[in-house]
């Protein structure tokens, strides 16, 4: 599914939506939104543990789940939380749960004990610089952990990826529909940017449907008895159990993906970026148009499952990519996978909290799309940010150029 | 267009109130707008500040590399957010604070304001913000006056002060805020 949706307000819409738009906005932090969002789309329990940059939506929860008459707890640990939540997955209920970086991979066990015994629960990391407890700063470093990581076994979990707090509480409907329709958990991540800062906000929200669950345990009087459970010794039926999960996966793969182009109809070349870096790439690529280089945005809203085969098609007509990350270059790689060496692809990043400013990204572009005059790439306190390839990629992908050190 | 504006002191000069009665007065403009506080370790005492992006479109990047706008009340937020204000930009000055110091640049406009005196007058001299936030309206007119005034009206008091004392919280904030509205207009004509 192509989604026309620009980052944030407004565009795509009629001028009569626009100006009602405009009277019902209200300025809301990226925490608080996404909380409210996800008890307007019908949450019926949330579990948490205080950790910043995320604090404000679990402060937020503790007073309207309270309110409404619906469960909040602050667990002793987040492991504490996940367990809990996943014990009210269980039941059918709604859940949610949130946390910033390190206590997400505290909560890396339980996530694969949900995917195994399919419970639905949407999981909202609000990434800080890692590794270890890191800092405090926006980051993206935690993108294998979303796509590829958290906990052991063959499994996936549908990651989305919000660009403005808007999109965001949309997406957090998105969130719960998807993992309800597939008995999957989901993670809606974000770095602490998008959860600090405040934007102008439709108070318009939706709320999934509810449907009658064949799986949850509600009590067993008068039918036989339903089990929940990850766990099956019999070689046999877990692999079976596998197969039907692998199946589950392709079919997210097929109907789920989402992505936004900006500007890429008469693109030269193209910059990849999620969240709050596409966001720097947006301003960097007014600029770089300004100064007659034709250059657009792809950006991933799924990144997984990962819009491959788009960025595949898409690479067939550039010269180039740009992939821009608030991390050491993660998604990069399933960028690359996509492309397979069919045009450079180029990454810059920032880490520990750092955020890329526009002309940063403008200097990385004029580096790429100047590849033949030999722009070198900017240097950024010391150390080069950007790695450039030759453009024979991969086969000679020894030969970089520019190489971080 | 996209214009940007740090408001940058330190914690109980009402920077972050002050940044989000801008972000609320563009919304009622019609305006797209971002706000974003720094919540690094400084946070946790030292220096605050916000940045608040305006524009008449979706906002792109939520850091800036040069800001359009800087207000500073004191001394270490004059040092940090001097050099990062566009040439030809404006830098509101707490002279209270901050006395006859001045950026050493010759490309940016300063608007040197007593701000604690002029606050004063408006009712409540901790208003100090409020009033930097007077003069860069009057200066710059990026929203209107009176979607301001609106934006404090829903913001200043707390919720839970009886009527009586809210208002007289709103009265000062607007007091200040008019201060300041002249200040930078006076300043601006000279």
């Amino acid at each position: 599914m192509k989604t026309e949706r620009e980052i944030g307000v407004g565009d795509g819409r009629t001028e009569a939506e626009l100006e009602a738009g405009r009277r019902s906005r209200v300025l809301m932090k990226g925490n608080e939104a996404i909380a409210e969002a996800a008890i307007q789309a019908g949450c019926d329990a949330y579990f948490g543990y205080p950790i910043t940059p995320q604090a404000e939506l679990l402060e937020w929860m503790a007073r309207r789940m309270l309110e409404l008459g619906r469960v909040f707890v602050q667990a002793e640990s987040e492991l504490g939380a996940i367990n809990m939540a996943l014990g009210a997955a269980a039941t059918g209920a709604r859940v949610m749960v949130s946390s910033s970086s390190p206590g997400i991979s505290l909560m890396a066990e339980a996530m694969s004990y949900m995917a195994g015994s399919g419970t639905p629960m949407v999981l909202v990391n609000i990434m800080r610089a890692g590794p270890g407890l890191g800092g405090i700063g926006p980051s993206q470093s935690d993108y294998f952990q979303a796509t590829k990581g958290h906990g052991h076994g063959d499994y996936r979990v549908p990651v989305l990826a919000p660009a403005s707090i808007g999109e965001a509480m949309e997406l957090l409907a998105s969130s719960f529909e998807m993992a309800e329709r597939y008995r999957t958990p989901v993670m809606l991540v974000a770095d602490g940017i998008l959860g600090q800062a405040m934007e102008p906000v439709d108070l318009r929200f939706r709320t999934p449907e509810r449907h009658a669950f064949d799986w949850a345990l509600t009590g067993a009087a008068g039918r036989p008895a339903r089990i929940i459970k990850s766990i099956d010794l019999d070689p046999e039926v877990l692999e079976k159990r596998n197969l039907d999960l692998q199946h589950k996966y392709r079919e997210i793969a097929r109907h789920e993906v989402r992505w936004e182009a900006w500007q890429l109809d008469d693109a030269e070349f193209a910059i990849v970026a999620y969240g709050t870096a596409a966001r720097v790439a947006r301003t960097a690529i007014t600029r770089a148009r300004e100064r007659g280089i034709k250059v657009g945005l792809f950006r991933p809203i799924t990144l997984w499952p990962f819009p491959e085969r788009e960025l595949a098609r898409l690479s067939r007509r550039l010269g180039g990519i740009l992939t821009v990350e608030l991390s050491s270059g993660q998604m990069v790689e399933d960028v690359r996978l996509a492309v397979e060496g069919r045009c450079p692809v180029a990454f810059h990043g920032r880490m520990g909290g750092l955020v890329p400013t526009p002309d940063e990204v403008l200097g990385a572009l004029k580096a790429l799309s100047g590849h033949h005059a030999h722009t070198p790439p900017p240097r950024v306190r010391g150390y080069e940010a950007t790695e450039l390839f030759e453009p024979d990629y991969p086969a000679h992908s020894g030969a970089r150029r520019g190489g971080r050190r | 267009m996209e214009h940007s504006v740090v408001f940058s002191g330190f914690g109980g000069q009402g920077l972050l109130f002050t940044g989000q009665a801008l972000a609320r007065a563009a919304i009622k403009d019609g305006l797209e707008v971002f706000w974003i506080p720094s919540y690094g370790p400084e946070m946790r005492g030292g220096t605050a500040s916000c940045t608040v992006i305006v524009g008449d479109s979706p906002i792109g990047s939520p850091v800036v590399d040069r800001f359009d706008a800087a207000v500073v009340m004191n001394l270490p937020s004059l040092r940090k957010f001097a050099p990062r204000v566009a040439g030809d930009g404006l830098l509101v000055m707490n002279a209270s604070l901050l006395g006859d110091e001045t950026s050493g640049r010759s490309d940016v406009r300063e608007l040197h304001l007593a701000c604690t005196a002029l606050a004063a007058q408006g009712g409540d001299d901790k208003l100090v913000s409020v009033v930097a936030l007077g003069a860069l309206v009057a200066r710059l007119g990026w929203v209107t006056p009176e979607s301001v005034r609106a934006a404090l009206r829903e913001m200043a008091g707390h919720k839970r002060l009886a009527n009586e004392d809210r208002w007289r919280v709103v009265e000062a904030d607007l007091g200040a805020f008019a201060a300041g509205l002249d200040a930078g207009a006076i300043d601006a004509a000279t």
